[in-house]
């Protein structure tokens, strides 16, 4: 298997973009990573994302893009994990690299939210549509009742449970790509309405419309490209039940724990390796549930440790500097894709106010549903 | 919007509470060839009583438009006296007297409709005993 590395790097401003559709804003990141990676041509491609059907009614992504990016004839596919959609994009064009199939291959994730009225549906497909959805469970419903089950077990209170949102809009202050790059405060969380008890609005990430790329290569032809390369150390992805009420323990997400395991092996690094980490903070909750899996904390330590300061700048170790998902803005088959682009600027120093010092290992971790899929990349600068 | 067949195939399950007991001893009233634990493809088929107990519950306040009329409401996990899990709504109560390890009875419901001219679909809820 041949080593593999980033070269480039492009995305969309995440937030609300009414003035461009889905191949646009796919095209905006594409077109950055290669100009980013100064390739003209790509061997293969790869679009990762949730539902282009039901929220642009566009499926058959793969010849879309590859038309509107001007790469008609190349070969590409859509890859879909849920929110996992980003993470899986990645690790499809790491093997096609990696197995010698192709040199030069585009990784992009994409998704258009906002121009669809029913999204909650829309997300909810991304659970168990007979089991679950059918019976009216909302996603934010599902995270909800990981937190109740987690603040049972672990007596994490409300208060606590909020500082995961504050901590992430305070690092996407200095991210100019965030869809909400403003503080907030206890008040600002526990004030905001309920959406699923005990979650709260800003408890969850927000709907977004972006998209993300990257261009990988061989590591050997890397150093062509760019000075900066950024190598894929290790991947790990992993399932686990599709509906939550299958998780043996709802305060676990076992998936989350078996790519983080297979990641770390691959790399040959341990969770004290890492200096710093995006998580998939799709709801407060699961922000502390995947920092245990990933062993960061122990269980049921990492709530509290997030509200003692312990995952920001001058803690144990910076969780989400780019702002997480509810900060940055989840759209939810580019937000994989995003999360490795963070950890590509802060191993290259580019990261500018949010800079995390001496940042060696970057971990990404990407989850789609309830904890269904997830697919974690450490990364290293070279 | 799915049309009737999706809904009618999953009958035994929502209206009859039919669930399958492989011999491994797993149950599940999804239906499965294969058991989720084990690598035990042999089952038989159980009627579940509709008892158990909520392990978490959540109360809905934002919902998908089909169930938007109805907030807010109360979902739970529950776990049935023979070991299957399943979601379901919590109907009829007081959220105040909700609680992890509350036992539940599941009873037949309408759960959605589909429009105007659209099929009823029933299934299973619960209600606090």
């Amino acid at each position: 298997m041949r080593e593999v590395a980033i070269i480039g790097v492009g995305m969309t401003k995440f937030g609300e973009l009414w003035d461009q559709g889905i191949r646009d804003i796919y095209a905006e990141a594409a077109l950055k990573a290669m100009e980013n990676a100064g390739v003209e041509k790509i061997d293969s491609m790869y679009v990762g994302a949730m539902s282009g059907g039901l929220y642009a009614y566009q499926e058959h992504l793969s010849s879309v893009m590859a038309d509107y990016i001007g790469q008609k004839g190349v070969p590409s596919a859509r890859v879909e994990s849920a929110c996992a959609s980003g993470g899986t994009a990645i690790r499809a064009a790491f093997m096609e690299v990696a197995s010698g199939m192709s040199d030069i291959v585009l990784a992009g994730g994409v998704e258009k939210m906002w121009d669809v009225e029913d999204g909650t549906f829309v997300l909810a497909t991304a659970s168990d549509q007979e089991y679950e959805a059918y019976n009216g469970v909302t996603f934010p419903g599902l995270y909800a009742m990981m937190a109740r089950a987690y603040m049972d077990k672990y007596n994490l209170t409300r208060e606590e449970l909020a500082a995961i949102p504050i901590k992430n809009h305070k690092h996407a202050v200095n991210n100019p790509n965030a869809q909400y790059p403003f503080e907030l405060d206890l008040k600002g969380v526990l004030g905001s309405s309920m959406v699923a008890d005990p979650l709260t609005l800003m408890d969850c990430s927000p709907i977004t419309d972006g998209a993300a790329a990257v261009i990988l290569c061989p590591l050997d032809l890397a150093h062509k490209f760019t000075k900066h390369p950024v190598k894929i150390k290790g991947i790990g992805a992993a399932t686990g039940p599709i509906a939550l009420h299958n998780h043996v323990d709802m305060t676990k997400l076992d998936a989350v724990r078996i790519a983080g395991e297979r990641a770390y092996k691959m790399a040959k690094l341990k969770p004290l390796d890492i200096s710093f980490v995006e998580v998939h903070d799709c709801f407060s909750i699961a922000e502390i549930i995947v920092l245990e899996e990933l062993g960061f904390f122990k269980y049921g330590k990492a709530g509290k440790a997030i509200a003692n300061g312990e995952a920001t700048y001058g803690g144990k170790i910076v969780v989400n500097p780019s702002g997480g998902l509810k900060a940055k803005g989840h759209p939810v088959g580019a937000t994989g894709v995003a999360q490795v682009i963070e950890c590509y600027e802060q191993l290259t120093g580019k990261a500018g106010k949010r800079q995390v010092k001496n940042a060696n290992y970057g971990m990404a971790q990407n989850m789609g549903g309830s904890g269904g899929s997830c697919v974690v990349h450490i990364l290293e600068a070279v | 919007m799915a049309i009737s067949p999706r809904y009618t195939r999953e009958i035994p399950h929502r209206y009859r509470l039919e669930a399958q007991k492989f011999e491994c001893g797993a149950v599940s009233l999804a239906t499965r060839y294969v058991c989720p634990d084990s690598d035990c493809k042999k089952s038989k088929k159980i009627t579940l009583k509709g008892t158990g107990k909520i392990l978490t519950y959540t109360i809905i306040h934002i919902a998908a438009d089909a169930f938007a009329k109805e907030t807010p409401y109360a979902v739970a996990v529950i776990e049935t006296d023979e070991g299957a899990r399943l979601t379901a709504q919590v109907v009829d109560c007081n959220f105040d007297d909700l609680k992890i390890g509350a036992r539940v009875e599941l009873v037949f419901r309408k759960i959605t409709e589909e429009g105007a001219s659209g099929i009823i679909n029933y299934g299973y809820k619960a209600v606090l005993v």
